[in-house]
C-alpha cells in the first residue's frame, strides 16, 4: 500500500528537526512543504487549527500536531528502528526527560540568551542546574536512549546545535566541557551523527535568525 | 511476586487525582501517601528531585513523575482491565495531543482567575472559556472523549472538574452556561466510582482557596 507522508515544517524551527530525524531514522519516504510563518498556508490552518504551529505530519491524509506526539505516532506505526524501549518504566523515564527538556531546559537557556549583565548571570544558575541533571543521566551512556540515538536524543537533539550558536552570540559558554563533560561529548556524538549532521539548518542563517530575535527581545524589555 | 504501589499524592491536585483514577479503574491496591507540600518528605526528594513535585507513583521501588506519563505507565502495565488508550496509533496521538492542550491551558488559565482581579481576570476568564468550548467541540456528540469508553483525555479533564466551583465563583461566572454539554460530560464521569471516590468536594476545594487566598492577601 502506497503511503502518503508530509511534513509541514520551517527552515530553522528546530521541533520539526525532530521529524525529520525520525523519518530519516526510520527510512520513511516523505514530501517537505516548507511554511512561511508570517503567511501561513490554508492547508496548515487546516491540518492543525488549534495551535497552528509546525511541524505537522500528514499520514495518508491523517494530520498530527504536537512534536514529541508526532515522533511517538512514528514509533508506533513504523517498528523498525525503534525510538522508545520496550519496558514500560524505561519508557515513562524517555517520556519524563524528553518533557523535562521542552518545560524546562529550554526556557532556562532561553533566558540567559535574552538577558544581559547581571540578570545573565542570575539566568545560568537554573539553567546549570538543569542541565547537571542532563549529565547525570548519560552516564554510562553514549546517548540518552544508551548505545544508539533514541527518543530523548531526538527531543533533545536541538541542544546540540542551537547551544554553540547562542553562546557564539552572547559571547558566553553555557555548555562547558570541563563542568558537563558527558553532555559536551554527547553534543559532538550526537551532532556527528551522519542523520543528523546532513539536516542541521543553515548556520549563517540561524546566527541571523537568533541575533535579530535578542536584540528585538532586549528592545522590547527595555521600554 | 505482589505488585507493591505506593502513590506520593496531595488532596486537592488535579495531577494526583488522574492517577487515583487510573488505578481504581486497574482495580489496583496501592498505598497513598499525603505529602506536606511546605515540608517535604524526603522520599518525594529522593523519588522525584527533578521537581520535587507529586503526585509520584513508586512502582516496585522504581518512580514514575509527571501525571500524564503516570497514566501512560499505569495503562501500559496493566494492559488487560479498562484500557485507558486506544491500540490504533492515530487514535492514540489524537489522545496524546489533547491531553498536552488540557495540560497547557486550562491549570494556568484558573489558577489565574482566583488569583488576580479586574483585567488580567477577565483576560484569563475569557481564554479559560475558549478552551473549554473548544474541548467541547472535541467532545462533540460522543459520552467520553475516548469515544463510547472512558479513556486518557477524560481521565486528564475531569479531574478540573471539581475546581471548576472555585473558578466560577472567584471569576463570578458559570462554566455551564456556555459548555452545557461539557458539564453533562462531567456528571457522566461521576457516576463511575473512580472518578467520583478520586476527586474532593467542590465545596473543599473552595474552601481551601479560600484560606490561601487570605494567606497570600488576595482579596
Amino acid at each position: 500500500m502506497g503511503e502518503e507522508v508530509k511534513l509541514f515544517r520551517t527552515w530553522s524551527s528546530p521541533f520539526a528537526l525532530r521529524i525529520v530525524w525520525a523519518l530519516r531514522i526510520k527510512g520513511i519516504e516523505y514530501e517537505t512543504i516548507f511554511e512561511d510563518i508570517s503567511n501561513k498556508s490554508p492547508s496548515l490552518l487546516q491540518y492543525n487549527p488549534v495551535h497552528r504551529k509546525v511541524p505537522v505530519l500528514l499520514h495518508n491524509g491523517r494530520p498530527i500536531a504536537e512534536s514529541l506526539v508526532i515522533l511517538e505516532y512514528i514509533d508506533e506505526t513504523w517498528k523498525q528502528a525503534p525510538l522508545l524501549p520496550v519496558d514500560p518504566h524505561e519508557r515513562a523515564m524517555a517520556r519524563f526527560w524528553a518533557k523535562f527538556g521542552d518545560d524546562k531546559i529550554l526556557g532556562s537557556i532561553w533566558s540567559v540568551f535574552i538577558k544581559q549583565g547581571k540578570e545573565q548571570e542570575e539566568a545560568m544558575v537554573p539553567a546549570m542546574e538543569n542541565l547537571k541533571f542532563l549529565e547525570g543521566e548519560l552516564k554510562g551512556k553514549k546517548f540518552f536512549g544508551g548505545e544508539t540515538i533514541g527518543f530523548v536524543d531526538l527531543a533533545l537533539g536541538w541542544l546540540a546545535n542551537l547551544i554553540g550558536l547562542l553562546e557564539e552570540i552572547v559571547g558566553l559558554k553555557v555548555v562547558d566541557g570541563e563542568k558537563l563533560p558527558l553532555l559536551s561529548a554527547w553534543m559532538q556524538d550526537f551532532g556527528d551523527a551522519p542523520i543528523i549532521k546532513d539536516n542541521w539548518p543553515a548556520r549563517d542563517g540561524m546566527i541571523l535568525k537568533f541575533q535579530a530575535l535578542r536584540d528585538a527581545t532586549i528592545a522590547a524589555a527595555s521600554k | 511476586m505482589a505488585d507493591e504501589i505506593m502513590l506520593l499524592d496531595w488532596w486537592s491536585s488535579m495531577f494526583g487525582m488522574r492517577v487515583r483514577i487510573a488505578l481504581v479503574e486497574k482495580g489496583l491496591k496501592y498505598e497513598s501517601r499525603e505529602e506536606d507540600l511546605n515540608n517535604k518528605s524526603p522520599l518525594l526528594l529522593e523519588m522525584n528531585p527533578v521537581h520535587r513535585k507529586i503526585p509520584v507513583l513508586i512502582h516496585n521501588g522504581k518512580p514514575i513523575c509527571e501525571s500524564p506519563i503516570i497514566v501512560e505507565y499505569i495503562d501500559e502495565v496493566w494492559k488487560d482491565k479498562s484500557p485507558l488508550l486506544s491500540t490504533d496509533p492515530y487514535q492514540r496521538a489524537q489522545a496524546r495531543f489533547w491531553a498536552d492542550y488540557i495540560d497547557n491551558k486550562i491549570f494556568q488559565l484558573g489558577g489565574k482567575i482566583w488569583t488576580s482581579k479586574g483585567e488580567d481576570q477577565e483576560a484569563a476568564k475569557k481564554e479559560l472559556m475558549e478552551c473549554l468550548k473548544i474541548l467541547e467541540g472535541e467532545l462533540g456528540e460522543k459520552p467520553f472523549f475516548g469515544g463510547e469508553n472512558f479513556g486518557f483525555v477524560d481521565v486528564s479533564l475531569v479531574t478540573f472538574s471539581c475546581w471548576f466551583y472555585t473558578y466560577e465563583s472567584f471569576g463570578n461566572f458559570s462554566i455551564e452556561a456556555e459548555c452545557p454539554k461539557l458539564i453533562a460530560w462531567t456528571k457522566r464521569c461521576l457516576q463511575k466510582s473512580s472518578v467520583s471516590s478520586s476527586l474532593p468536594d467542590s465545596l473543599k476545594i473552595h474552601d481551601f482557596v479560600l484560606q490561601l487566598r487570605k494567606k497570600f492577601g488576595i482579596e
